[in-house]
């Protein structure tokens, strides 16, 4: 289901708070409002964290990670990788990296298999995306922009692109996440896709300014109308506990 | 692009389509990513662009008002300078706003509203240029223009005056300069011309208009001028004074034919003149020459001014002689485009001829015209009293008896005299003063006859001057051929068709034969 949220007044959902299918991260808020409905919405499930990198509140657009790992950046300060590593259930990796591009999370776009990079990312970054996230990582471009991470979110269901990416690249993509992927809009009309929203695989938290067609527009792409929520976590927790044993 | 030139492979990019974001239609994807429709119902790019303004026209001269104070002409509806003047009216954003289209929307003239439609572009939220169409409706304000309200106030409203003097008995220069003010038209932006005593004035709306018809007469006569105003307003705040200008234009009374006794000075600088000079001919320039000694000189206006002069005899005191006799002196001597043959002629006054045996034997430069018999006008010095300065000036001077100055066809003219001539001369639309004291109407018309007889005798006056046919003229049954000795008559080919453009007769202008 997809839900329309703000922060603070502002519909950039995807700036300040990052959803993966284990874990949530949600940045500090003056008001409890926008917490309150990712904690409604998935207390039961997944754990709901409040937090701050490198002291700021745009955590979305600078960590990556899906339910394997979370990626921060250079900038983040020992105590919040302390807290983060403390809240976040144990199977997930956090790891602090040095790339020369901090903002990861608009340099990355991962699903739980694939991951799309900025072509100017390190090799040894890609290695350890490859290793702490368990992806296959793919150097792209996204309608010509080189920060995939922003205009483009994908879960493992689905996902959805910058509005002016032309059929052919639309294909490419596709063929390389292995997922069905559709060019649009979110925001009412805002092409700065990963921003505006935050998705996984059963959920999804667009900006109030979300249009309806949009909203249909993600339903159908994620496959979020008859998402489960227990099922998939279920699988996860048995894949989970079947480590520690 | 550069990839694309340097050679390398571009594979295909088509664009996919999008759905609207707020109808949901598909779409190719745009920088609003709203489909047209809707991107137009949210946002009005001519939002704050002005709907209705008011411009200024004055009915009389047609002009249309540009603020603050300039009046342009020349604009005809529905013209494309009618259109750049609206849209200058409208103060149209340039940094926001293209415009791409103007048009007229035809409205009727007497509604006094003028109809614009525009198309304008604008980015749109988000990058999106727009299109879109704006009407704008002007109303029409009548007013009349300042030149205008002054015309209508005071329609006599002059502001220069120049008054043409020139202090002899006759008005023949003046008929003269009539002539050539018609042919240059150098009085059509007189607003009035008026005859005075001695002279003529012509009243103007502005004071250049003044200056030019001056610098005219300056061309065609020998003038001095001055030139004073007196002022009518004064606007204290800008500092705005409006004057009535007035140029005062002198004629020297040096006239043609005239007698003249030059001052002992002159007569020395022009090489020792003989002191009796005639006057031929005065442009801006006055032709002397000596008709003893076939000698002549030019005075131009700034010389005679220096030293004026005046006639000692002038054309009306010429009497009529009968030429007895003639014999030739020397050979042909052109001067100054005339010819002048010298001869001894002996002559005797008409009203002596046959009653008395007074005869005089004199010299006279007309020996190319005269033959015994024939009769000639001259000044009669033998008995004139002569009340001069200059001539007591000379001493030792010895002055002939007569001084022969032309040919007269008084005689054979009298029989012609009362049929109408082949030709004709405008007339200036002058304001005569019926009442005033002095006038007198008959000899006007002497003068004129004599100005009319004067243009036919001598085809160097006729130079500046347009003739033209006169349509009333029928040709007597007794034909001029009966005449053995040619009276001089002007030929037909120096006639000008009178231009008719009367739509009754369908006269179209035919030849316009000018010499």
């Amino acid at each position: 289901m997809a839900t329309r949220v703000q922060f603070e007044n502002n519909c950039e959902v995807g700036v300040f708070s990052k959803l993966t299918n284990a874990y949530c991260l949600v940045a500090i808020g003056g008001s409890e409002s926008f917490y309150s409905v990712f904690e409604s919405e998935l207390a039961d499930v997944i754990p709901v964290v409040k937090t701050s990198i490198a002291g700021t509140r745009i955590i979305g657009r600078l960590c990556a990670g899906n339910k394997n790992g979370l990626l921060l950046p250079h900038t983040t300060t020992d105590q919040e990788l302390q807290h983060l590593r403390n809240s976040l259930p144990d199977g997930v990796v956090v790891q602090r990296i040095d790339e020369r591009l901090s903002a990861l999370g608009n340099c990355i776009a991962c699903n739980d298999h694939v991951a799309l990079t900025h072509p100017d990312l390190d090799r040894e970054t890609e290695e350890l995306i490859a290793d702490v996230l368990g992806v296959e990582v793919f150097r792209q471009t996204i309608a010509g922009n080189i920060l995939v991470g922003s205009y483009c979110a994908f879960s493992n269901k689905g996902g959805l692109v910058h509005p002016h990416t032309s059929i052919e690249d639309l294909d490419e993509l596709s063929t390389l996440l292995q997922v069905p992927l559709v060019a649009g809009t979110v925001n009412r009309g805002s092409e700065v896709i990963a921003s505006g929203m935050t998705v996984n695989d059963w959920t999804a938290f667009c900006g109030s300014d979300t249009t309806a067609t949009e909203l249909s527009v993600i339903e159908s792409v994620f496959k979020l109308r008859d998402a489960q929520p227990n099922i998939i976590v279920d699988e996860m927790r048995k894949s989970l506990i079947d480590s520690y044993v | 692009m550069e990839m694309e030139q340097s050679g390398m492979f571009m594979p295909a990019q088509t664009v996919g389509t999008v759905l609207c974001c707020i109808c949901g239609v598909a779409m190719p994807p745009n920088p609003a990513n709203m489909c047209v429709r809707c991107l137009r119902s949210r946002v009005d790019i001519t939002e704050g662009l002005i709907r209705h303004a008011a411009i200024v026209y004055c009915p009389e001269c047609h002009s249309y008002l540009q603020p603050p104070r300039t009046w342009i002409r020349g604009l005809e509806p529905e013209s494309k300078e009618l259109l750049a003047f609206c849209l200058r009216r409208l103060r149209l954003p340039q940094r926001r706003i293209r415009l791409v289209h103007a048009e007229f929307i035809w409205t009727e003239p007497h509604s006094k509203r003028l109809r614009l439609r525009l198309r304008v572009q604008a980015e749109a939220l988000h990058g999106a240029i727009l299109e879109q169409a704006h009407m704008v409706e002007l109303t029409v304000h009548d007013r009349l223009c300042d030149n205008c309200t002054r015309a209508q106030a005071n329609p006599d409203q002059w502001s220069a005056v120049v008054q043409l003097r020139q202090l002899v008995q006759h008005r023949r220069t003046f008929f003269y300069l009539e002539q050539l003010i018609l042919r240059h038209g150098a009085a059509v932006r007189a607003i009035r011309i008026a005859e005075a005593d001695h002279g003529l004035d012509f009243f103007f709306g502005s004071r250049s208009h003044a200056t030019k018809f001056v610098d005219f007469i300056n061309g065609v006569a020998p003038i001095r001028f001055r030139n004073d105003k007196q002022l009518v307003s004064h606007d204290v705040k800008s500092s705005i004074y409006n004057y009535k200008h007035t140029f005062s234009v002198e004629i020297s009374p040096v006239c043609r034919e005239d007698l003249i006794c030059l001052p002992p000075k002159l007569a020395n600088a022009l090489g020792n003149l003989g002191p009796l000079v005639l006057c031929t001919r005065v442009t801006n320039s006055i032709a002397l020459l000596d008709p003893l000694t076939l000698r002549s000189a030019f005075l131009d206006a700034n010389q005679y001014w220096r030293a004026p002069f005046k006639s000692l005899l002038t054309s009306r005191q010429l009497v009529e002689y009968i030429v007895l006799d003639i014999e030739v002196e020397s050979a042909e001597v052109h001067i100054g485009g005339s010819k002048y043959v010298m001869a001894h002629a002996q002559v005797a006054r008409i009203t002596d001829f046959g009653k008395n045996d007074t005869m005089f034997t004199i010299r006279t430069h007309l020996g190319h015209l005269l033959n015994p018999g024939d009769y000639a006008l001259g000044y009669d010095l033998y008995s004139a009293n002569n009340n001069d300065f200059d001539i007591d000036q000379h001493k030792n001077l010895v002055l002939p008896e007569t001084i022969l100055v032309k040919k007269s066809y008084q005689e054979k003219q009298s029989k012609k005299r009362g049929k109408a001539r082949t030709w004709k001369v405008k007339n200036l639309n002058m304001e005569v003063d019926t009442t005033s004291k002095g006038r007198n109407d008959e000899k006007r018309n002497t003068e004129y006859e004599e100005f009319l007889r004067d243009l036919e005798e001598n085809p160097e006056m006729r130079f500046n001057i347009s003739l033209y046919r006169n349509k009333e003229y029928q040709p007597s049954e007794a034909a001029s051929t009966a005449d053995g000795d040619d009276i001089p008559s002007i030929p037909l080919e120096e006639l000008l068709a009178d231009l008719d453009l009367s739509e009754d007769e369908g006269n179209q202008n035919g030849e316009n034969m000018d010499e």
